[in-house]
């Protein structure tokens, strides 16, 4: 394998491994400030002690979140070379900002919440404990601008002199962090890890009911959890809507791929599972019209004419602009002969906005792999709704006062901690394989963004990743297992 | 704002992180401590919880300094990090384990046992700064690579920063300049680190270790900074003309310094202030020689990168080919983008404040081992 598919095999696991830990952090975070602000609120100790032990949890987790998360950051500079140069001017500083927005307010508050219970006044460790939170959400927003730049890369314009994609205006800046893209993905990633917080936070809880200890303890928690899951539940589904309003608009391959859609027409139906669908649902989800046309995976590789009656050029045509472009690009750069450059630059800028699929070399390469992009987001809606729906019922049965009967409600709930990890790794590999073979969707394929290094050596790299990362995911398990079976020290063992 | 206004403003910045994460370098420094045989497990252990409450703050900071370098001087995060591959992530590794060490040690979980995760702090504690610092050192001496930004149209090898050898950033141990600069660093984190936990914790037979390992790391940290900055003086440089052509120039940084008074003194106060606190950690009763230390730091870091970048000079060049050298101009981002940021920035000296404010709060009171010993709040 080249050095192509290791940097995307090792970037890929790199950030898999950094949304194991991530999500919790979201969830946790939300949790454990309800229950301090309760604390405050109420004056009572109860609640003080509800919140120091999923503190506690919330600590073990948070370590490996930050050691996966650097690994993230360097990788766009020593695997991704060329990407770093050529739309560094738009990615940079969305990631600039992070640093100074929200990295400080993390680490600096995390260490106030941990080790301050003593030290300062329950006022300014409750606001800790809340900034805490809130720079981790503010971290995902930018991090999340970054990526909805990658999926819809607006305000920008290329540079034959740097030869690279630069920011178009100062406005266009407002452009890139209201990018639509950007906003649905923020809320659809965030909420979801509400939806991971708050069913970790019952499943917990229901071990702790089935075990017959710290039942108060667990009740409450539970309470508080399934409903910071709930509001998360019903935000993913919504925002989940406009991501696929957005893939429709900006990445049509992508949703031709989620849906399997060989070829597309007007009023297409949803395909739930293959041989299950319902009508003119993709059409009426993806373009809000009954008949609406939507294309499938053959249109796009033809050329087709949208919804809007916009003619969309064949893959090859692009691919043959593209590769005008790049021509004219090289004369560009190599004659001193005003007229000449004149030229170039003229026939640059008319074919400039396929410039990207002018480094391809067939018009499938515009295919991402389908059948794992399909089950990836069948899998992610499936276990999405599997995880709500036991999420409602454990606060119906908390309504019910039937916690205690429905012990085959308890045994799904910790069943469903898993799932939701899973839920959330499926949606990854829906935005990120969907968008294959883009970077930046339709400017710069994974096999130009990459560093001149050896197969060899991005190979070793990943293997002491991969090893390290399995390793801390190893301990930091059997460490959440041993603190969640020593239990919180808010009353003693009634069993 | 002009443009190049921008590109100084934004270098300075640069400058100040680095000068930040340098003496914030201390956690690093402290934690060479955790293999000293003469300290107590618990003595150890308020070693670990004092820099327990800042590693934070230096790993935030290199994460920042990573990321404000990536989006105001792109062709740099480019070509060194995917040029010297090797030293970055071997600088990373370092950090991931660091970052786990803390909160995983003392957990019996752990798989590993607490010794493990102590000797993966104490080689964050080394190679950190010394990488660092070393890398700080090519830009002086030179790397091996090639920029071609027309490679983009060449689909057999379009990658436009090439690396010229195998080893990957590894050969820059062979220059002797670069690694006196790693050295120095290092040497200077277990100073800041000694100072530190002098300063920050409670205890007699600690305090006693501190001023001693200050005063063994005095000699070699002179010997090291003393022999680097004379042959940086008296080197050859790398200028640049107005229209952009990179050359080489004999005194090129002594000419730098004497051209920019300002720099000169910074230095000079910078390297009076770190003197001062090794005055007082080695030879005084006074506990307060990390608050010399720290700004001593930052003044003499940041006017080593104003002697690299500033008055023409090409900050990160090749040795390989000369006009692949990167400058300031050559290596930055869009206007717009340096401007938005530069109204990022401004948010700055609020981040600084609360951090300051947190850190006030916290310690208050010094950590003292009845501290250690009773409080559950510790790693």
């Amino acid at each position: 394998m080249d050095v192509v598919i290791w940097s995307r095999i090792q970037f890929a696991m790199t950030a898999a491994y950094h949304w194991l830990f991530v999500p919790l952090t979201l969830g946790l975070a939300l949790v454990m400030a309800v229950m301090e602000t309760l604390y405050v609120v109420k004056k009572d100790e109860f609640w003080k002690k509800t919140a120091q032990f999923w503190i506690k949890l919330f600590a073990i987790n948070f370590a490996v979140g930050i050691a996966t998360g650097i690994i993230l950051e360097f990788e766009f500079g020593t695997n991704w070379s060329n990407y770093s140069w050529m739309v560094g001017d738009m990615f940079g500083a969305p990631l600039a900002i992070e640093g100074i927005l929200a990295f400080f307010m993390e680490a600096t508050f995390f260490a106030v919440m941990f080790f301050g219970w003593n030290k300062v006044s329950p006022k300014f460790h409750l606001a800790s404990t809340w900034l805490t939170g809130i720079g981790a959400t503010i971290s995902a927003y930018w991090i999340l601008v970054a990526n909805g730049w990658m999926q819809n890369p607006v305000g920008t314009t290329f540079n034959p002199d740097t030869v690279r994609s630069e920011m178009a205006s100062a406005a266009a800046f407002w452009e890139v962090i209201s990018n639509p893209v950007a906003v649905s993905k923020f809320c659809h990633s965030v909420t979801s890890g509400w939806v991971t917080g708050g069913i970790f936070v019952v499943g917990v809880s229901a071990w702790y009911l089935l075990k017959n200890r710290h039942s108060e303890f667990a009740r409450k928690s539970l309470l508080v959890g399934a409903i910071v899951g709930l509001v998360g539940s019903g935000a993913v589904m919504l925002s989940g809507d406009s991501s696929g309003i957005h893939a429709a608009e900006f990445q049509p391959m992508k949703l031709a791929a989620a849906e399997g859609l060989e070829d597309g027409g007007n009023g297409a139906a949803f395909t739930i599972v293959p041989g299950i669908k319902v009508p003119h649902m993709l059409s009426l989800l993806a373009t809000h019209d009954w008949n609406g046309f939507v294309p499938g995976i053959n249109d796009i590789l033809n050329g087709y004419t949208d919804h809007e009656g916009n003619v969309i050029p064949s893959v090859a045509e692009k691919m043959a602009m593209g590769r005008e472009a790049l021509d004219a690009l090289a004369i560009y750069r190599s004659t001193e002969d005003p007229e000449i450059k004149a030229e170039a630059l003229e026939q640059l800028n008319a074919n400039v906005q396929y410039m990207g699929y002018g480094h391809l070399e067939k018009p499938e390469d515009v295919v991402p792999p389908v059948g794992v992009v399909f089950w990836a987001f069948r899998f992610m809606i499936g276990l999405g709704m599997l995880v709500a729906l036991v999420l409602l019922l454990a606060l119906f049965a908390v309504w019910k006062d039937k916690l205690a009967d429905w012990k085959w409600l308890l045994w799904a709930a910790i069943l469903c901690i898993p799932l939701a990890y899973l839920a959330g790794q499926c949606g990854w590999i829906v935005a990120e394989v969907g968008r294959q073979p883009w970077t930046i969707q339709g400017l710069l394929p994974v096999g130009v963004a990459i560093s001149s290094l050896s197969a060899a050596a991005v190979q070793t790299t990943f293997i002491v990743f991969l090893a390290v990362f399995a390793l801390f995911l190893v301990i930091e398990i059997r460490i959440l297992i041993g603190a969640i079976k020593k239990g919180p020290e808010v009353e003693p063992l009634e069993a | 704002m002009t443009y190049v206004l921008l590109q100084n403003y934004w270098w300075i910045l640069i400058a100040l992180l680095g000068g930040l994460l340098v003496a914030l370098m201390f956690v690093q420094g402290a934690n060479l401590h955790l293999g000293n045989r003469s300290l107590s497990d618990t003595q150890k252990r308020m070693i670990l919880n004092s820099t327990g409450r800042k590693w934070e703050l230096t790993f935030t900071t290199l994460v920042t300094f990573g990321g404000a370098f990536f989006a105001s001087f792109p062709l740099f995060y480019s070509t060194s990090f995917g040029g010297a591959y090797w030293v970055w992530v071997l600088l990373l590794i370092t950090f991931v384990f660091q970052a786990v060490a803390y909160e995983f040690q003392n957990k019996k979980e752990n798989l590993l046992g607490v010794q493990s995760f102590r000797v993966a702090l104490m080689a964050n504690g080394l190679l950190a700064p010394f990488l660092v610092g070393t890398a700080v050192g090519t830009f002086f001496t030179g790397s091996d690579f090639t920029v071609n930004k027309v490679a983009i149209t060449d689909p057999s090898a379009p990658v436009i920063s090439t690396w010229g050898n195998a080893w990957h950033g590894l050969e820059a141990l062979g220059q002797y300049h670069a690694v006196l600069l790693g050295c120095t660093v290092m040497f200077l984190a277990a100073i800041l680190g000694s100072l530190y936990i002098l300063n920050n914790v409670d205890d007699e037979h600690i305090q006693a270790q501190m001023r001693r390992s200050v005063k063994l790391s005095i000699g070699p940290f002179l010997f090291f900074f003393l022999s680097w900055t004379v042959i940086l003086l008296v080197r050859q440089g790398y200028a640049v003309n107005p229209e952009g052509v990179i050359y080489m120039e004999p005194f090129k940084y002594l000419h730098n310094l004497l051209a920019m008074p300002a720099v000169l003194v910074m230095l000079l106060v910078g390297v009076v202030l770190v003197l001062i606190s090794l005055w007082q950690g080695a030879f005084s009763a006074s506990r307060k020689g990390i608050w010399f230390a720290m700004p001593g730091t930052v003044l003499v870091v940041m006017s080593v990168f104003f002697l690299a970048g500033f008055n023409d000079t090409a900050y990160y060049p090749s040795c390989t080919d000369l006009q692949s050298s990167l400058t300031l101009d050559n290596s930055c981002s869009s206007y717009f983008t340096l401007k938005v940021m530069t109204f990022v920035s401004c948010l700055i000296p609020f981040v600084v404040a609360y951090i300051a404010y947190a850190w006030y709060q916290m310690d208050r009171k010094k950590i003292t081992a009845q501290e250690i010993e009773s409080t559950p709040d510790k790693y």
